[in-house]
């Protein structure tokens, strides 16, 4: 099986930048990450498919210099799915962008409601330094009666 | 000739069925009554086709049907063997109850602007996902039909589209979409190194395959599964994003989704890496799920995420069983799969009861109930009881078979784990206990506890089961459509106690089949099986 190192290093990078977005707060970044990871994984399918060759179509060429199908199909149908999650991300964005202004994806309260029990706690204050979230400083009353 | 029997025509019926539902219930998007009478009907049918596959799968081994007509190796094909069958008839059973729980409660919500038009097709999309992804005998197509699931799940999670519903959402979405991604990597990379996705096909090839890349494309497709399934260190998005969904909804996801992480999981172990290297691997993640998962549940304060924490950490259970991999840990592991979707997804509606009842699920705000609403209270207490594994119960039975094959295994791991299991299933009787003291024993309107300044701001917490504005408070009477399918589940998971012996005697037979595994290649594989390449004599150890 032959491979094209220019496409291995393509997906690399779409990787890359990919995981990088993804790891923000906002949530149209986010979406794009995902459209980027989604098509580097469409770009390993065609690495899949080993070398390059015609168009897999029956009676129009010769069998063995055809390109194999199958991985092609598979991608045709990530593609498909991958559009639609991405419309639904969007959808998801902008219902926050509605509600609260920006599309930031929050922390969870129940959590927080959590954190906080642990913070009455005296034997738990340590938590407080591991946590380190600025968020948290502010939401918290007990931190006011200190 | 075993493939070609009468029953093959079933196999892809309840995919297509439940499909053709939702087509047909978005087109009648105006009229709930006939949406409601069409999901009734297809799902109580698949709940019929299931139980016949069952009984043939069962007395014949696995039924196969060539979707297209393509020759084995080509297109695609659906099998059902005891396992698929068996989970399929299960969640048939929960999907049918569950939606006759939601029409109850649509109907105190009925007249309000609430998005129902939405919920039947997206349920019964679900439906067809979930069944596609436990009869496909093709790799792709399960990723197919994970995507289809999956799709739906978004679209049920994020109904009515509130602030915290967006939120939980957003992260359910976004960690859906990698493990879909992990696993279409994975996917990309057997085909590569195999040049099929057929799954008996697969499971020939891949031994020839060369032992570093079978463990990287099985630590990937495990990856993926796990975090479906919500095992340990990939379980972190499930309680975040569970309880903010309406009742039923969460009841459904907490059944089945994680389930069929676990099916997956389950198949690709027995299936494609039968005595693989990594089984101590999933003797850890099983380990940690079960403490972590129910150390979690026991800090909650609200009944919705204790229950979340609670199906993360009898995860763990499962896959003791899946990496244990010998007949009595997969037996295991089958029956304690039908007993926790059963379970799981009772108490969950239950919760819904209680959010009705009480006007919350925080255990800050509830009390009195036992009083109040005995019934609710024993509506409660047997599934919950069921769940932590007190000794009558299924509960208890699948923890002992569990706990047997992990004694007979032998080894420190296995032990450990074996102490481990039973820890959980003690702090779970002690979470639930919890629970049970402060909803239902003490009384109402005691003062409050420590946090009770504290008002979270969520704006689902009081009863406002379609997201609507409108909050529902103690109201003195539950409706009797809901009532009756909670208690339907509930007698039915009591009555897996008295189906014990035959059930398990079906996991056995299950479990035996997936060791096996010749009568799936061979059933799959007969008809495009090479001269001189016996499937059989290549793949039995």
């Amino acid at each position: 099986m032959t491979v094209n190192l220019v496409l291995i290093i393509v997906i690399g990078v779409t990787f890359a930048c990919g995981v990088t977005l993804l790891l923000e707060r906002s949530l149209t970044r986010i979406v794009v990450g995902t459209l980027l990871v989604g098509n580097a994984v469409n770009l390993i399918f065609i690495v899949a498919s080993g070398a390059p060759g015609r168009a897999p179509i029956v009676d129009e060429s010769d069998p063995s210099p055809m390109s194999d199908p199958l991985p092609q199909a598979m991608v045709l149908t990530a593609i498909v799915i991958t559009l639609g999650v991405a419309a639904f991300l969007l959808a998801l964005a902008y219902r926050s962008w509605q509600l609260e202004g920006h599309d930031e994806v929050q922390d969870d309260v129940e959590d927080r409601l959590i954190m906080r029990l642990a913070d009455l706690d005296e034997a738990s204050q340590s938590y407080e330094e591991g946590a380190g979230d600025p968020d948290e400083e502010g939401a918290d009353p007990a931190e006011a009666e200190r | 000739m075993t493939t070609d029997s009468a029953m093959s025509f079933l196999i892809p019926l309840p995919v297509v069925l439940a499909l053709l539902g939702a087509g047909v219930c978005l087109a009648l998007g105006h009229n709930a009554r006939a949406q409601r009478v069409i999901s009734f009907v297809v799902l109580t049918a698949i709940v019929g086709i299931a139980a016949t596959l069952l009984w043939a799968a069962d007395r014949d081994g696995p039924q196969v049907v060539y979707v297209g007509g393509w020759p084995a190796r080509m297109g695609i094909v659906l099998v059902a063997d005891r396992l698929s069958a068996l989970l399929l008839l299960v969640s048939a059973i929960v999907t049918l109850t569950v939606l006759v729980y939601s029409v109850g409660q649509g109907i105190i919500e009925f007249g309000r602007d609430t998005p129902l038009s939405v919920f039947y097709p997206t349920y019964l999309v679900l439906v067809a996902g979930v069944s596609n992804a436990f009869l496909s005998g093709d790799l792709f197509n399960l990723y197919v039909g994970f995507e289809v699931l999956l799709a739906a799940s978004y679209v049920l999670i994020t109904l009515g589209g509130t602030g915290p519903r967006v939120r939980a959402g957003t992260t359910y979405v976004v960690v859906s979409v990698l493990s879909s991604m992990v696993f279409l990597i994975a996917i990309a990379g057997v085909y590569a190194a195999t040049g099929t996705v057929n799954m008996a096909d697969l499971a020939v090839k891949l031994q020839e395959v060369p032992e570093g890349v079978r463990v990287v494309l099985q630590l990937m497709l495990l990856t993926a599964f796990s975090i479906k399934a919500a095992v340990f260190p990939l379980s972190a998005w499930l309680p975040d994003s569970y309880p903010t969904a309406p009742a039923p909804v969460t009841a459904v996801f907490a059944g089945l989704l994680t389930k069929v992480g676990v099916y997956a999981i389950m198949r690709v172990q027995t299936l494609l890496f039968p005595d693989s290297p990594l089984s101590e691997l999933l003797l850890w993640a099983a380990l940690l799920t079960m403490l972590i998962g129910i150390l979690g549940a026991i800090a909650q304060s609200d009944i919705k995420r204790m229950l979340s924490f609670t199906l993360v950490s009898h995860i763990g259970y499962m896959v003791f069983g899946v990496a244990i991999a010998s007949d009595l840990g997969l037996a295991g592991a089958i029956f304690y799969i039908v007993h926790h979707i059963t379970i799981q997804t009772t108490l969950f509606l239950v919760t819904g009861l209680i959010e009705i009842r009480g006007g919350s699920t925080s255990l800050e705000h509830l009390g009195g109930l036992a009083k109040a609403a005995p019934v609710l209270a024993l509506m409660f207490f047997l599934p919950a009881m069921n769940l932590s594994g007190i000794p009558p119960f299924s509960g208890f039975l699948g923890k002992v078979a569990l706990v047997q094959a992990g004694v007979d295994r032998a080894g420190w791991l296995a032990y450990l784990v074996v102490a481990a299991s039973i820890v959980t299933s003690l702090l779970t009787l002690y979470a639930i206990a919890k629970t049970w003291n402060r909803a239902f024993w003490r009384p109402r309107n005691e003062e409050p506890d420590e946090v009770g300044e504290w008002v979270p701001s969520t704006g689902t917490k009081s009863g406002e089961p379609w997201g609507d504005t409108v909050t529902v408070t103690s109201v003195r009477s539950l409706p009797r459509a809901m009532v009756a399918p909670t208690l339907t589940l509930v007698a039915l998971g009591t009555a897996l106690t008295l189906v014990a012996g035959p059930l398990f005697g079906i996991t056995e037979r299950a479990a035996s089949e997936l060791r096996d595994r010749t009568p799936y290649i061979e059933n799959v594989l007969e008809d495009g099986t090479m001269p001189g390449e016996s499937a059989s004599a290549e793949v039995s150890p």
